[in-house]
């Protein structure tokens, strides 16, 4: 990266995969970027010991030699951020990847600079009248991209005063003068460390749903907007495809997706996928409101531990343009597994599973930067954080697993017997939680759904009482139960299968209104009612088994995304049926 | 730096019996062994030798084997022996570094060669040469050139093409426990896929298999492999084990080129990785390393990753990577590292049970756990037939029934059921005798392997068939009397 080393040079005398050892530098710091040996391989300072240090390389290190030079930038870890991000590839070091080779060797450009993008013209319109006395966070002027995210140019953290100098509407490109601030020159771009969590001026408290189209979350664990979220699961449980339709229907600005240590087909797959659909509230497409981080787990393994923070940076640079992001990490558990790596290869003692005894400080230095917060510029903007956990052997017991439960605000634990029997989204309803979730009752019956907590409260208790009367059933044979308890079990089934399952691949259920989730349940709710007044009337439980319920289970898949008034037609049909059982 | 002990012979040129890599670097021989340990070999006075570098290590019998560099720390580089240090002391013996990592010569010539674990002939020919030369470690593809798998690859096998079909440039591996046929699934799979009615070039990579496994996949590969469609890449139980550390590397850099330089649609069988993971987790233990679970070393998933992640197909090329890892879970446990792991990196899984070949099926696979991720895009209308998709989840929405019913019958007798339970207990025995359990060599088509669905779910009530669209209903299921 750019070299304006002033320190002496120093070489390499240890090489252990991404662990390098250096001598013979002076005035290193913590976190410096270095390039190492002749191919210019980028390094983090992560120790140094007078003038020793110790590196964690960014590439693979194959044929990096014992007195190969390893040279200062005099610079962190950081990455130019300016208009052009959205609707692009980076890897975790925020390298642009769209405009990388087909192998990725480690000689390709250690810039994060994509030239196309420094070469680009951009419009620039000033919206900041000069003379005037601006501060950090202020809106100079603006720059549209190609989605309906405007771009907006901020004074940069640190800087205040007066607005000398706006550059009138025109062409710029990225690293051009658009703006004097007292004696400070702005551009459209800022070279931005991943590292340090950027400023804002307070934290917010009230809780706001984020509304994600998926039932499971939105009617039963919802998660506020600013506040973080785990998925823990084994593989196939399907945590790739619910953060991937979080990631198209959440009504966020921007998604910032994360691919870290997964597989390249799921991050070609998340670019075709959201090039091809269209936001249903601005008509863009939905790639243009999307930056991707991909660090697939055939690359760099250290590059996976800077791509979570890489993420995060891009999401509050936009959060500080006012905007709600939702950044995506799939999976938190890659991410520590290169910590882990590491730690073992230099020495650290390890404390469970071989993981160093930081992992929990490192989890929560992730998951804290999520918030809903007053900008500098005094908007309201937030970052929420939602992350994957791949615990080996599905144990949920396992470090990455527990450490993460406690610095989130919502828990979807995904369950293997669920996935195994193709209930999708296999989010557990006895192992997850949604800690705001009286806070967003408050909301919704302030935002005009005051059945919202309501309805949770039911589904949750029927959901609890079916399970404990399956299992009651499995011992003393499910006919020997009354018969308003077979309708709850029945009531269990209908939720789970008409409600609770979500087909990710299908057109109409994919996405799932607020409204048309609180008709569904409404349907199993009245039907379960009828059931229960059938059996009153003295109607044989198995003949009300025996009718006909797929009309209820198909409404979710048979109506369109947001056609609730279609599910509550279909629900007078269901019971006229029932009420003539005799 | 040239060593003062060891006997410091240079090969004459020409009789080094079988080039594994074209030499590279300066042959200097390094004479100063300061360690041996396990797989491990420390050699002092190695200033310039590169992370990674492959290296020949000369015997004082005459006998050369290979070794890969581990460390390098100082004047001290430490590397994996593949043959084994056995017989190897600390003198008398020559180390030369090739001055870079492993490459492997890669072209159409390596098609009909058999070869052992580290690619040098086994088969009588001579060394394999060929138009290019290659890291075995390959780079990553840039995610932005992946094309998104989505051709299906027909294997006529039923249980496969209906309920987890194949797709072309996917990784999908078979989890097996030893004593199930899972190399004869493997080999069938081999024998029979097609794509766009284009067969495959397959690259077998086997790694400690039992010389009967091994006698076994060249007999019903011979076929292939006299059309010069095969490479067999044969580390046996008894060759060395570091060697395969190799192999499943070797494989896929030769698939590549296959593949993206040729054109071909190449299969990449890797078995048993159980053998393999084996294997590394010798050199970490030898090494000292911090183990995760059961021993094996933390970055078993990275390392998985970058053999399994060398599938796929790319933007702008004909060609395509599928691979297939066979492996065997230690006590039939799916949790365990090696099935775990691998499961978190591939694209679904193949599992055989052992209860399923019990009761006399093949291939004895356990439908419920398996699953290809990849059907979505690989399978419908357009790609193989409408109905497909749906027909898939109604079978196995209906299995997971037909299961609880059989549960029941066991507990209160057939007889109590009811009208609904009975029918699927009738489904079941249609689905496993008529749909999943077919002959060892025999290759259905998916008009065919549809149909026999289409029978088994007509013993359902139509009530039952709630994945179904009316109108598939009325076109595909048979209706008795008609
Ligand atoms: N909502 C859904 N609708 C339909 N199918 C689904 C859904 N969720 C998951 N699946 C199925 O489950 C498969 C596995 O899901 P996914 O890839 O998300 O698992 P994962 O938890 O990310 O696994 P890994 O840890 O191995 O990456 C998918 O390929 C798909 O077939
Ligand atoms: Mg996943």
């Amino acid at each position: 990266m750019e070299p304006v080393a002033e320190g002496k040079d120093g070489q390499v005398v240890r090489v252990s995969g991404p662990l390098v050892e250096i001598e013979g530098v002076e005035r290193l710091s913590m976190l410096e970027l270095m390039t190492l040996g002749p191919q210019r391989i980028a390094a983090e300072t992560v120790a140094i010991a007078g003038t020793k240090a110790t590196l964690q390389a960014y590439e693979y290190t194959g044929g990096l030699k014992v007195g190969d030079v390893a040279a200062a930038t005099g610079a962190e870890l950081s990455s130019l951020m300016g208009p052009g991000l959205l609707g692009q590839v980076f890897d975790g070091l925020m390298r642009p990847l769209s405009s990388a080779p087909m192998w990725l060797t480690p000689a390709r450009s250690q810039s994060t600079a994509d030239p196309v993008v420094l070469a680009r013209e951009w419009t620039f319109v000033p919206t900041a009248v000069p003379g005037t006395n601006v501060s950090a966070g202020d809106v100079l002027g603006t720059v549209p991209e190609s989605g309906s995210v405007v771009h907006r140019v901020l004074v940069p953290a640190g800087v205040y005063g007066v607005l000398s100098w706006v550059a009138p509407e025109g062409k710029v490109r990225v690293l051009d003068p658009i703006a004097v601030v007292a004696d400070h020159v702005v551009s459209l771009a800022e070279r931005v460390p991943i590292r340090r969590a950027r400023p804002f001026l307070a934290r917010h408290t009230a809780a706001v749903p984020l509304h994600t189209g998926q039932r499971v979350l939105d009617l039963v664990f919802p998660l506020a907007r600013g506040a973080a979220a785990t998925v823990p699961g084994g593989f196939g449980t399907g945590k790739t495809m619910m953060l991937q339709q979080v990631a198209k229907w959440s009504d966020a600005d921007v998604i910032v997706y994360v691919g870290c240590g997964e597989r390249g087909n799921e991050m070609a797959d998340v670019l075709d996928g959201l090039s091809q659909l269209e936001d249903a509230r601005t008509g863009d497409r939905l790639i243009d409101r999307t930056v991707i981080i991909a660090n697939t787990s055939n690359m760099p393994m250290m590059a996976r531990e800077a791509s979570i923070f890489t993420g995060i940076t891009v999401a509050e640079y936009y959060r500080d343009m006012g905007y709600d992001v939702v950044v995506i990490a799939d999976s938190t558990s890659r991410w520590a597994e290169a910590l882990r790596e590491f730690a073992n290869r230099n020495g650290d003692l390890p404390a469970e599973e071989g993981y160093p005894a930081n992992l929990s400080s490192e989890l929560a230095s992730f998951y804290e930067r999520a918030g809903r917060v007053t900008t500098l510029g005094g908007q309201s903007a937030s970052v929420t954080v939602i992350g994957a956990v791949s615990p080996p052997g599905g144990d949920m017991s396992e470090p990455v697993t527990t450490d993460s439960q406690r610095f989130v605000r919502s828990l979807w634990m995904l369950d293997r017997d669920l996935a195994y029997s193709r209930h999708y989204p296999a989010v557990s309803w006895t192992g997850s939680f949604a800690r705001d979730a009286e806070e967003l009752g408050n909301w919704h019956a302030a935002n005009g759904q005051p059945g919202w907590a309501i309805r949770r409260a039911r589904t949750v208790a029927l959901l609890a009482e079916s399970d404990r009367l399956a299992e009651l059933a499995e011992i003393i044979g499910r006919s020997s139960l009354p018969g308003h308890e077979q309708v709850l079990l029945l009531g269990g089934r209908l939720l789970r299968d008409g409600v609770l399952m979500q087909n990710a691949l299908s057109n109409n259920d994919g996405y799932c209104s607020l409204e048309k989730g609180a008709a569904l349940l409404d349907l199993v709710f009245d039907v379960v009612d009828a059931c229960q007044r059938l059996v009153e009337r003295g109607v044989a439980v198995a003949s009300i088994e025996e009718a006909d319920f797929g009309p209820v289970l198909r409404a979710r898949e048979e109506f369109g995304p947001s056609d609730d008034a279609s599910v509550r037609a279909r629900s007078a049909e269901v019971l006229a049926a029932l009420e003539a059982l005799q | 730096m040239k060593d003062s002990t060891g006997p410091a012979k240079e090969p004459i040129e020409g009789t080094d019996p079988a080039p594994l890599s074209d030499r590279f670097g300066a042959q200097i021989s390094h004479g100063d062994i300061r360690e041996v340990r396990g797989p491990l070999l420390v050699v002092g006075g190695a200033g310039g030798v590169g992370w990674d570098e492959f290296a020949t290590i000369d015997l004082a019998g005459g006998e050369s084997r290979h070794g890969l560099v581990l460390e390098v720390d100082r004047d001290l580089a430490t590397l994996q022996v593949l043959e084994s240090t056995d017989g190897m002391s600390l003198g008398g013996i020559g180390v030369r570094f090739d001055g870079r990592p492993l490459h492997v010569q890669v072209g159409t010539q390596w098609l009909g060669r058999v070869c052992n674990g580290r690619g040098e002939p086994l088969d009588g020919g001579p060394p394999v040469t060929g138009t290019a030369t290659l890291p075995v470690s390959g780079w990553p593809l840039n995610p932005v050139y992946r094309e998104p798998p989505q051709e299906p690859v027909l294997t006529g096998i039923s249980v496969i093409d209906g309920l987890m079909t194949l797709v072309r440039g996917q990784k999908l591996p078979i989890f097996s426990v030893p004593g199930l046929p899972h190399l004869t699934l493997a080999t069938q799979i081999a024998a029979q896929a097609t794509s766009s009615g284009q067969s495959f070039r397959v690259v077998f990579a086997a790694m400690g298999l039992t010389h009967a496994d091994i006698a076994f996949v060249r007999d019903r590969l011979e076929e292939r492999s006299a059309e010069k469609e095969l490479i067999l890449l044969l580390n046996a139980a008894d060759d060395p084990v570091i060697e395969r550390i190799l192999t499943p590397r070797i494989a896929p850099t030769i698939a590549e080129h296959l593949a993206y330089t040729e054109s071909h649609d190449v299969l990449v069988v890797m078995s048993d990785m159980t053998s393999y993971a084996e294997a590394v987790r010798e050199v970490s233990a030898a090494r000292r390393e911090i183990p995760a679970r059961r021993g094996y070393p933390g970055y078993l998933y990275s390392d998985l990753a970058t053999l399994y992640e060398r599938c796929g197909r790319v933007k702008g090329h004909d060609g395509s990577v599928t691979i297939v890892p066979v492996l065997t879970m230690p006590a039939g446990d799916i949790t365990h590292p090696v099935p775990d792991l691998t499961g978190y990196i591939t694209e679904g899984q193949i599992v055989l049970a052992p209860d399923i070949a019990a009761r006399g099926i093949y291939p004895p696979v356990d439908v419920l756990s398996s699953l290809s991720r990849l059907m979505r895009s690989g399978a419908g209308k357009g790609r193989t037939r409408e109905d497909h998709p749906d027909v898939a989840a109604q079978v196995l929405a209906a299995l997971a029934r037909a299961r609880q019913a059989t549960e029941l019958a066991e507990l209160v007798g057939e007889a109590a059921l009811s009208e609904t339970d009975r029918s699927y207990i009738l489904y079941r025995t249609l689905v496993e005798k008529g749909l999943f359990d077919q002959a060892r060599d025999e290759s259905r088509t998916l008009e065919d392997t549809l149909g026999r669905a289409w029978t088994a779910l007509a013993a359902l009530p139509d009530k039952e068939l709630t994945m179904l669209p009316r109108v598939f209903l009325d076109r595909y299921l048979p209706r008795s009397g008609s």
